[in-house]
């Protein structure tokens, strides 16, 4: 298959979705502080490339699903990020209805499936939705991403096995931003290139510059191609960095803060627009406007989740059970 | 009509009859394929399904759990096969943190229409890691229903019903039942989660369990019925979600109740059924409501410690005379 052209209007909306994803997360980072937001968050600042650069490989019903780092994914396959703000509130209009929060967005309806929060646990029911896709011979390919964390788990290896062993239509993506919450990854193994774990399974595997989305999209297009032409998984170690501490109760004491400024330099968001102005794609009027709608979104979504109602209490007695009449046991 | 047959064979009918009416249900464990089973309860099924849908896996409990899950959150409905449930601790977070949680987690949007089936409990002497019960481990999560079988005609249904329900379903077995013969019809039936059913009926104790332990239970009230006590002994089928009703009308007749489990005594089905018993009819008993666990050790190997292990006719028939006051 060949590779889609990036053009003028990739990048604009490149440039424009990284940006309200960062503005996003910002803005949760600061509900968060004032206590509208509560539990764990985990920020996706300063890794947005991996995602904006994976969706234009996409096709309409390839899957995504990742860990707890997992707000802005959702909104990029196209769930409407007030849900998503009201989910991060807990409100019964959120896309759980209040009962997933942070660390556990879904949307079917886009293809997103979670949302995970015990680390490594996503990584066979990634496997396991390609497994689906292959059974029922739909041509739809998996994306299934994990933190560099991850790989350290026993879930990772037995899932890249069976992957390998019924050539499942799914691309394993390790975001590596660097740290497993506050451990970095030449503390975790006795070598630092996490994508040869893939040379023991024989999957194709290789590392990634995950600032520019251009690379990332390189990269995932030849992974997704691999997958949907019925030659199985793909192992791709997308080197990336987070701004934010791992949550909102990190005081970061392992990195210093010029490491985070070396990063920021290459910040993909920079990238895009740097290219965006070379490439005359926008004059600064329009780009203003942009950054404009982006301002004027976030406070939408904030304006949704605020207005919406808390869930019911005897709303926790729903979907637990698809079974409409399952017994509870109720103290009395 | 029915005719008798093995316990193995009504787990392969089960999952056969269920395969050939929908094509999205498929099996997939340790041996299941070409050896056809470890136990035989797959046996044809790869030459009548094909590898496709009859998939065996290399020994990575975690890994097919989770794809299963995976597959069934994408519209498939699979039937997991442990060995034994003592290998299911090592994919334990994909049954408890995935498998129970999805539908409620994601509000609503996900269901994970999967089966978890395979033998439970002791088989002999095994030894501490093949000889656990966690019957009541599963039963108090919320998101899973769980059932324990112990003939080959409510196997052949519970399983049947169990792969039919679009909530997450665990069905046990026993490695000492594969063999056992019992009558089972023809003509199709489903048992539904949730109904305990009465074995035997009786006047003086209610006597309660589950799985392949309800041997114990029987031969103990055929003893007592020639001391002219008279037993009525439930089979509880399902422990998540339990048949209170059943249990609380038969205490209210007989006035006492004893548990019988295969499992070890704290946090038991047995603690909760008591809890039940004394909160709901505690004006009806006429004596303490008793329990028989296992020792509250890991089982070990030698013949005279896996006979302490285990609940026997004797420690039933004793309990019996114990409430009895005779």
């Amino acid at each position: 298959m060949p590779k889609k052209k990036v053009t003028k209007a990739v990048y604009l909306k490149w440039y424009e979705d990284m940006l309200f994803w960062r503005k996003f997360e910002d803005k949760a980072s600061a509900l968060y502080i004032q206590q509208k937001i509560r539990g764990f968050l985990h920020l996706y600042n300063g890794q947005e490339a991996v995602l904006a650069g994976a969706l234009h490989a996409m096709e309409k019903g390839d899957k995504m699903i990742t860990a707890y780092r997992n707000h802005v994914q959702p909104i990029g396959l196209g769930e409407d990020p007030r849900r998503i703000m009201a989910e991060l509130f807990g409100k019964e209009t959120g896309t759980s209805n209040g009962k997933g929060g942070s660390m556990h967005m879904f949307s079917k309806e886009h293809h997103f499936y979670g949302g995970h929060g015990i680390v490594g646990g996503q990584i066979p029911l990634g496997a396991g939705l390609a497994f689906a896709d292959k059974y029922k011979g739909d041509k739809h390919v998996t994306l299934c991403y994990m933190g560099d964390g991850a790989v350290r788990q026993g879930a990772f290896h037995e899932t890249m096995n069976l992957a390998m062993l019924w050539s499942l239509p799914v691309v394993f993506v390790i975001e590596n931003n660097g740290y497993a919450m506050g451990t970095s990854v030449k503390r975790t193994a006795n070598h630092e290139d996490i994508y040869k774990l893939g040379l023991g399974y024989e999957m194709p595997c290789a590392p990634v510059e995950g600032m520019d989305p251009l690379t990332v999209y390189n990269a995932m297009q030849e992974a997704v191609d691999r997958a949907r032409s019925g030659e199985g998984p793909t192992l791709l170690e997308i080197r990336t960095y987070r701004y934010k501490g791992h949550s909102m109760s990190d005081a970061q004491h392992y990195r210093t803060k010029e490491e985070v400024a070396k990063y920021q330099e290459q910040d993909p968001i920079l990238i895009v627009k740097k290219e965006i102005e070379d490439k005359k794609y926008a004059t600064q009027k329009q780009l203003a406007e942009i950054d404009e709608r982006v301002k004027s979104l976030v406070k939408e979504c904030v304006d949704f989740a605020e207005n919406s109602e808390f869930p019911k209490p005897e709303d926790l007695y729903k979907n637990v059970y698809s079974q409409e009449d399952y017994p509870f046991i109720i103290n009395n | 009509m029915s005719r008798i047959i093995q316990f193995r064979q009504a787990v392969a009918e089960a999952m056969s009859e269920e395969m050939r009416r929908d094509e999205n249900v498929y099996l997939m464990g340790e041996e299941v394929a070409e050896y056809n089973g470890a136990y035989k309860a797959s046996k044809g099924m790869l030459d009548e399904f094909g590898p496709k849908r009859v998939i065996d896996t290399p020994i990575s409990e975690l890994g097919f759990s989770g794809i299963g899950v995976g597959s069934a959150m994408n519209g498939l409905r699979p039937i997991i096969e442990y060995m034994t449930f003592n290998f299911s601790l090592v994919s334990i977070d994909q049954i408890i943190s995935n498998a129970a949680k999805m539908h409620q987690m994601s509000g609503g949007q996900l269901t994970v229409p999967i089966v978890f089936r395979g033998p439970t409990g002791s088989a002999g002497q095994l030894g501490a890691t093949h000889s656990q019960s966690f019957e009541s481990w599963f039963a108090n999560t919320p998101g899973l229903k769980v059932a324990v079988a112990s003939t080959p005609y409510n196997v052949k249904g519970l399983l049947k019903t169990a792969i039919r329900d679009n909530d997450p379903v665990l069905i046990m077995e026993s490695e000492q039942m594969y063999g056992d013969k019992g009558e089972v019809p023809e003509e199709e039936y489903l048992i539904p989660l949730g109904q305990a059913h009465i074995d035997r009926e009786g006047t003086d104790v209610t006597i309660v369990s589950f799985g392949k332990i309800l041997k114990v239970v029987h031969a103990a009230a055929e003893e007592l019925a020639k001391d002219g006590i008279s037993c009525e002994v439930i089979d509880l089928l399902t422990v998540r979600p339990i048949d209170y009703a059943t249990i609380l009308s038969s205490v209210k007749k007989t006035n006492r109740m004893i548990v019988v489990e295969e499992a070890w005594p704290l946090g038991s089905i047995a603690t909760e059924l008591t809890y039940v018993v004394q909160r709901e009819a505690f004006d009806f008993l006429d004596a303490p409501v008793r329990r028989i666990t296992t020792a509250d050790t890991p089982m070990a190997y030698a013949p005279t410690l896996v006979e302490a292990f285990l609940p026997s006719i004797n420690q039933v028939i004793d309990a019996v005379k114990g409430v009895m006051y005779r």
